[in-house]
Order: C-alpha cells, then sequence, then structure tokens
C-alpha cells in the first residue's frame, strides 16, 4: 500500500502538478489565440512576443513597487503589477490593431496578409522587448517559495517520496480557473460576449443585426492581450523570463488550440492541458514509478522514458501533425480550415 | 519608371551600397556580405517560387535549410570506421525494422478496410514495430557515441567533395519536402503556416539531439573546402607572383629589401583571404545565376503561366483541369529543394554545422521578409531582396553603434543608459525588419519590383 501511495505521490510530484501548471499556462495563452482567430480570422504569430511584452512590462513594474518598498506579503510582488500591466498591452495591442491591422479588416484582404502583418509585429516586438530589457534570464518571482515544501510532507505522511507544491503553481492554477470563469461569463451572458460570439458565428448576421465590429474587435483585442499578459506573467513567476523562450512558446500554443479545436475557446482549455500533459508525461522517467508499482521480478532495467527530455517541445508538434492528419477540425470541432 | 529602368535603378543603390562598405570598413567585410547574400538569395528564390509562384505560405525555411547543413556533414566529414564498425550493424538492423513497420503499416492501411479493427491492427503494427527496433536503435546509438566522443562519437559521412553536398541537400530537402506535402498541403494556408513551422522545428529538433547522426550540440566542425586555403595559397609560387604583380607599383616604392619583403608578406596574407572569399562567390554566383536563369525560364513557360493561374484562381483552374494539389506539391517539393542547397552552401562557407543556430526568426521569417520586400513573384526581386535584408541585418548593428556614439559624444557618457543603449544596439535589426515590413505590406505591397507579366499581343 505505501509503495502505491509512494508511486501515486512521485507522479504527480513531477508529472501531474507540473503539468497542470504548465497545462493552465498554456490554455491562457492559446485562449487568447483561438479568440483572435475567432473574431480576426487569422492566426496571430505575433501572440508569443505580446506575452513577452505584456511580462516585460510587469517586470518592470515589479521592479518599481520593490524599489517602494511595496510587497504582496507571501504572494509575488508580480501580481500586484499586472493589472497597470495589463492596461499597458492591452493599449498596446489596440496601436498594433489601429496601425496595421484595420487598414487590412478594411480592404478585406486575404487570411495570408495577416499573417504577414502579424509577422512583422511578431519582430517589431520582438525587437522591441531586447532592446528594453535584453536578452538574460530575468528571476522577478519574490515572497514565500512553497505552499508544501517536500520535505515537510514526508515528516507529516511518513511517505519516503515528498510532495512539494510551489506558490506560483498553485497561484497558477488557481488564477487560470478564475480567468477562464470570468471569461466564459462574459462570452455566455454579457452583451458583448454574445456579440463576439455572433461575430465570430457569421459576420454577416452579425452586421446585419447591428453589432458594432469596430466595438467587438477592440473588446478581442483587449482580452487577448490580458490572456496574454497573464499567461506570459504566469510562465514567467513559475519558471523565469527569456525572451527567447516566449518567442518558442508561440508553437505548443498553436497545437494547444488546434488540437482543441481553434475557434473554440473550450477547446483551447482542453487542448492546453493535453499538450502540457503529453510534452511532460511522455519525456518523464518512469523507472522509479514502475519500481514502486510492479512486483519485484518484473522492475525495469532501462529508464522506461518514452522519448529523451530534449524532445519536450517537439511533442507537441508531433501532436499537432497528428491531429492535422486525423482530425483536422480538433476535438471540438472548430473552424473548418 | 518603367519597370526595366526601376530593376536597373534597384540593383544599382544595392551596389552603391556594398562598395561603400568595401572603401568604408573593408573589402574583406563586403566580401563576407556579398557570399551570404547570395546564399539569402538562393534561399528567396526557393521561397519565391513556392510564395510568389504558387502562394503558399511555407514558415518551415529553417528546416529544410538544416537539412542542406546536414547534408555537407554527411557527405563531406570522412567516414569514423570504429563508430561504423562499433554500432554499424546494429543500426542498419534497426533502420531495416523501421522500413519493414512503415512498409507492414502502409500495407495494412491500404488492404485493410477502414474502421475500428484497421485502427487497432495498425496500433499494433506500430506498437509491435516500436519495441522491436528501439531496442537495436538505443545499443547501436549508445556505441556510436562512446566512441572516442571529444573528437567523434558519430558516424562521420562519405569523406567526398563537400561540394556535392549542395546536390545532396536539394535531394534531402526535396524528400523531407514530399512526406510534409503529403501531411500539410490542401490546408488552409493559416494552417499550412503553422505545420511547416512545427515540423521544421521538429527537424531542427532531431538534428539537434540526435548525436550519433550529427554530433548534436557538439557540432561538426572543420568541414573540407571546395576553395583552396589561406595557408596553401601564402606558400604557392604562382599566387605569390600574381600578388607581386598585381602590387608592382607599391612594392617599387619600397625603400629596401627588407621592408620590400614586409609589405609583400602583408599583402600576400590580405590577398589570400580575398582571395578564397572571390573563390566562394565565384562559385555561390555559379549556383545563384543557374538557379535565377532556370526559375525565369520557367515562370515564363506555360508551366509558370499555370503556376499563377492556381495561385490567382484555384477553382477556375481546377475547373479548367489542372490538378492543383499535385501542383503544389510540385512546386513545394522544387522550391524546398533549392532553399536544402542554400542550406549547404552556407555550411559550407561557415565550414561547421551548428544545429544550435537554427532558429525561425533568422532563417524562415527573414527568408520571408526578403522575399516580401524584394518582390513576391519577382524572381530578381527576390535576389535583390535577398542582398538588401541580409545586407541590412548585418549592417544594422555597426549602423545604429555608429549613430548611437554620435548621440553618446553628444549627451556625454552617461555611464548606465548609454551602456544600455550600447546592449539594445544588435536588437535594433529585429525592430527595423520588422517595421519595414509592415511598412512595405501597407505601402507598396508588391514589393520593391513587383510582378511582371509579360502579355502577349
Amino acid at each position: 500500500m505505501t509503495e502505491f501511495l509512494n508511486a501515486i505521490i512521485l507522479l504527480s510530484n513531477f508529472v501531474i502538478i507540473p503539468a497542470l501548471s504548465y497545462g493552465s499556462q498554456l490554455a491562457l495563452g492559446a485562449l487568447g489565440v483561438t479568440l483572435v482567430f475567432g473574431i480576426l480570422r487569422f492566426a496571430n504569430f505575433a501572440h508569443g512576443d505580446l506575452m513577452a511584452f505584456g511580462t516585460m512590462v510587469t517586470i518592470f513594474l515589479t521592479w518599481w513597487l520593490q524599489s517602494l518598498g511595496v510587497s504582496f506579503g507571501p504572494l509575488p510582488t508580480a501580481l500586484l503589477a499586472l493589472p497597470a500591466a495589463i492596461v499597458i498591452t492591452a493599449l498596446f495591442a489596440l496601436l498594433t490593431d489601429r496601425l496595421v491591422y484595420r487598414y487590412y479588416r478594411r480592404i478585406k484582404a486575404v487570411p495570408v496578409v495577416y499573417i504577414v502583418a502579424s509577422v512583422g509585429v511578431m519582430f517589431v516586438l520582438n525587437g522591441l522587448v531586447r532592446i528594453l530589457i535584453g536578452t538574460e534570464d530575468q528571476l522577478f518571482s519574490d515572497g514565500q517559495k512553497f505552499i508544501i515544501h517536500a520535505n515537510d510532507f514526508k515528516q507529516m505522511t511518513g511517505l519516503s517520496e515528498g510532495l512539494s507544491f510551489k506558490v506560483t503553481q498553485g497561484l497558477t492554477i488557481a488564477l487560470a480557473v478564475l480567468v477562464v470563469a470570468a471569461l466564459f461569463w462574459f462570452l455566455q451572458r454579457t452583451r458583448t460576449g454574445k456579440a463576439m460570439r455572433a461575430y465570430s458565428d457569421n459576420e454577416n448576421l452579425a452586421l446585419f443585426s447591428g453589432i458594432n465590429p469596430d466595438r467587438v474587435v477592440m473588446v478581442t483585442w483587449i482580452i487577448a492581450a490580458s490572456l496574454a499578459t497573464i499567461a506570459g506573467v504566469l510562465y514567467g513567476l513559475d519558471k523565469s523570463f527569456k525572451p527567447f523562450i516566449y518567442f518558442q512558446l508561440l508553437l505548443p500554443i498553436f497545437a494547444a488550440a488546434i488540437v482543441g479545436g481553434i475557434g473554440q475557446p473550450i477547446g483551447a482549455i482542453v487542448g492546453g492541458y493535453i499538450v502540457a500533459f503529453s510534452e511532460i508525461a511522455s519525456t518523464y522517467v518512469y523507472r522509479k514509478f514502475l519500481i514502486y508499482v510492479m512486483p519485484e521480478s518484473l522492475e525495469p532495467t532501462g529508464m522506461a522514458q518514452v522519448l529523451p527530455t530534449e524532445y519536450k517541445f517537439a511533442v507537441s508538434f508531433v501532436l499537432l501533425v497528428v491531429v492535422l492528419l486525423v482530425r483536422p477540425t480538433g476535438i471540438f470541432r472548430g473552424k473548418v480550415l | 519608371m518603367t519597370h526595366r529602368q526601376r530593376t536597373i535603378f534597384a540593383f544599382s543603390i544595392l551596389a552603391a551600397l556594398l562598395l561603400f562598405v568595401g572603401f568604408g570598413q573593408s573589402w574583406s567585410v563586403a566580401l563576407v556580405i556579398i557570399n551570404l547574400c547570395l546564399v539569402s538569395a538562393v534561399m528567396a528564390l526557393g521561397l519565391n517560387l513556392q510564395w510568389g509562384y504558387a502562394g503558399l505560405f511555407n514558415a518551415g525555411v529553417m528546416g529544410f535549410a538544416a537539412l542542406g547543413g546536414v547534408a555537407a556533414i554527411l557527405v563531406s566529414h570522412a567516414p569514423v570506421e570504429e563508430a561504423w564498425s562499433a554500432g554499424g550493424g546494429n543500426l542498419l538492423i534497426a533502420l531495416g525494422l523501421f522500413a519493414l513497420t512503415v512498409a507492414v503499416g502502409y500495407i495494412v492501411h491500404r488492404r485493410m478496410a477502414a474502421g475500428n479493427a484497421r485502427r487497432l491492427v495498425m496500433l499494433g503494427v506500430i506498437l509491435i514495430g516500436y519495441w522491436s527496433f528501439r531496442g537495436f536503435f538505443s545499443d547501436a546509438v549508445r556505441a556510436i557515441e562512446s566512441v572516442d566522443p571529444v573528437r567523434t562519437g558519430f558516424l562521420g559521412g562519405l569523406g567526398m567533395p563537400i561540394i556535392f553536398s549542395w546536390v545532396v541537400g536539394g535531394l534531402f530537402a526535396a524528400g523531407v519536402a514530399w512526406l510534409i506535402g503529403r501531411i500539410a498541403l490542401g490546408l488552409r494556408a493559416d494552417y499550412f503556416a503553422i505545420a511547416t513551422l512545427g515540423i521544421s522545428e521538429i527537424v531542427v529538433a532531431l538534428l539537434k539531439n540526435e548525436d550519433w547522426l550529427t554530433r548534436g550540440p557538439k557540432n561538426v566542425s572543420g568541414l573540407k573546402r571546395p576553395v583552396p586555403y589561406e595557408v596553401e595559397l601564402q606558400s604557392s609560387d604562382w599566387f605569390i607572383a600574381a600578388i607581386e604583380r598585381l602590387h608592382a607599383g607599391a612594392l617599387s616604392s619600397a625603400a629596401s629589401a627588407a621592408e620590400r619583403q614586409d609589405i609583400l608578406a602583408q599583402f600576400i596574407i590580405s590577398g589570400s583571404s580575398i582571395f578564397v572569399k572571390l573563390c566562394y562567390m565565384g562559385l555561390f554566383g555559379t549556383v545563384l545565376l543557374i538557379v535565377l536563369g532556370l526559375s525565369v525560364r520557367a515562370l515564363n513557360s506555360p508551366w509558370g503561366r499555370m503556376m499563377r493561374a492556381i495561385r490567382d484562381r484555384e477553382d477556375a483552374a481546377s475547373a479548367m483541369g489542372k490538378n492543383v494539389i499535385f501542383r503544389h506539391r510540385q512546386i513545394f517539393i522544387l522550391g524546398s529543394a533549392i532553399i536544402g542547397v542554400a542550406g549547404a552552401m552556407l555550411t559550407t562557407i561557415d565550414g561547421q554545422f551548428t544545429p544550435g543556430s537554427y532558429n525561425p526568426l533568422r532563417y524562415s521569417f527573414l527568408i520571408w521578409v526578403m522575399v516580401i520586400i524584394g518582390g513576391s513573384g519577382n524572381n530578381l526581386g527576390a535576389v535583390l531582396g535577398g542582398f538588401l535584408i541580409w545586407f541590412f541585418w548585418i549592417e544594422a548593428e555597426p549602423a545604429s553603434l555608429w549613430v548611437l556614439g554620435h548621440a553618446i559624444a553628444v549627451l556625454g557618457d552617461g555611464s548606465a543608459i548609454a551602456q544600455r543603449m550600447i546592449d539594445a544596439a544588435p536588437h535594433m535589426r529585429q525592430l527595423l525588419m520588422g517595421l519595414t515590413l509592415i511598412m512595405v505590406l501597407r505601402f507598396s505591397p508588391r514589393g520593391i519590383l513587383p510582378e511582371y507579366v509579360r502579355h502577349i499581343r
């Protein structure tokens, strides 16, 4: 029995909890991509760098707050800086829409033109973030580090495996649940949210019934920028902030959005967790886990790892390709592409 | 301005820029830039084939360039005999089993009716196949990677002249493009872009981590050159004689024999480095001219007109009996092959293969900027874009440092801020590139040299 419990704890510590928090971060990112896709009908290649931009603003504000001596008790100071950073990032997103994307909506450009434009925005954001904050790793997490420390857990339960639960992990999961709940309430219950869904479903019909497209687009950018900032900050708190990594996150995020069904908010969330779990579960070394659960005669001799750890990122692309082959609309029947 | 005048004007400005670097910085720097411009131009031509002729948004240029790079090591590196004898047998068995698995899977897929039974059998085939080759494969990899890991630790290549790898790189890229085409062509543009971007990341991830094939993060350096080495030149009589004749004037004004020897030695050293770069320039220029010539002829042929028709009105072309999917696949493979050639050329001039250096910003999206700013659908435009964008990508840093130097001199040395600005200078190029792309797309969406169609009167 203890053997079995140890196995479960081991798995939670190294697979389930990390995957839950990483999945939440991906889900928030994928929600932004999927909303922009649903309303503006293009895949936004600049989303990863928008996340980096929002996180960078948060870091600057956090440093400023810290220099004033402000702190948030056991929670990271970055949370206090987050609302202002969201406002700044949303303003930036609205500015890019005004200066770049609006023109292409006017001339009813084909989707590819939007993608090229978003690649341009991606380059600009990429340069801007590196010019302002540099390319190095930035750690900006402060406050308490653990909710449950591995050693405390061992003492508490008497098991040989420890379970550690970081504040940033707990925060990520809690905040993701809150944000997603708020987003769904907004989309289902409010007038603007319903207008957005109508616009996404059938643009002409929505325009016919008097929905103001400019307002829908504006709200979409504000939500996408907020989600990007939150996702970016949570990822940065959990790991660290490095501009290049944020650019790389773009692909798992796209994978999450497409696996779930692009244009479908619920799909983005499910997709985020699927991508995160498959990335972590397929590169985890199961050796110790199998030693716990298997009878002695069947214990593994090798590492019992499906894929080397270096392929962690590649797993999401493989998933993407498989979904493209088997079910191009994704799990939740997103837009037919 | 007519089309012709515009082309001449644009290329004159380009030549002036390069001459400016030659006189201002040094000829060696100018030649390095020109050589990489030539490689970029070939890549841009490949992408132009896909995007300009057929409207395919291939965001995976990086992957094909990296495949070309692998070809360079697999062709030119000397074979590592010990590694072959240590793990070669097991590796071949593993590859054979893998091929068998794929073949059985294919047959099952073809012969059985679609449904749950087929899915189950397929799953079984894949699992059994994976289980059977994995053992041989990991044994082989372990054996190969433990052969003198500091110097080799991989299988090496065929030990042939590196210039063959340019063709092989193209073939590698074409093969992978065929596979990607099976998976991703026919999807909407966004999906195709994301899929190619993802697959190119998979390709690079494989090259980074399969040490038995590419040495992975340990890199392969010291690849043989297709052109002479500086040291060889410096000791060969004909070269010294040529340099003496070239600089006869400067040499005759030397006061003493010793001084003359000193000056001559300097000329020989700088001359040999320039000569090597000129050789590369000749080779790359030849490839560029061949690719350019073929592309222009293809564009003006019935095949080119058909491609443009498919791009502009896919449904109409399809209704006229053109096989759209087949043509898309064909041009995707052709364009990718050209990018593979360019990738092999790039590894050749670098003399080393560093899988870690492949990143999508530099290898996929920058090539995109070249094609779009140069003029999609216009081959000379793609060449111009390749030259111009690479030039600015390289020169943006020294230029912004130069501007900053003056700004700091005027503002006074405000240490912290000045240092921050100097650190930021290398990243100005991303910002400038992005702004240029956005501006060109908005105000001149057809690029500097727009697509030009010769109409038959």
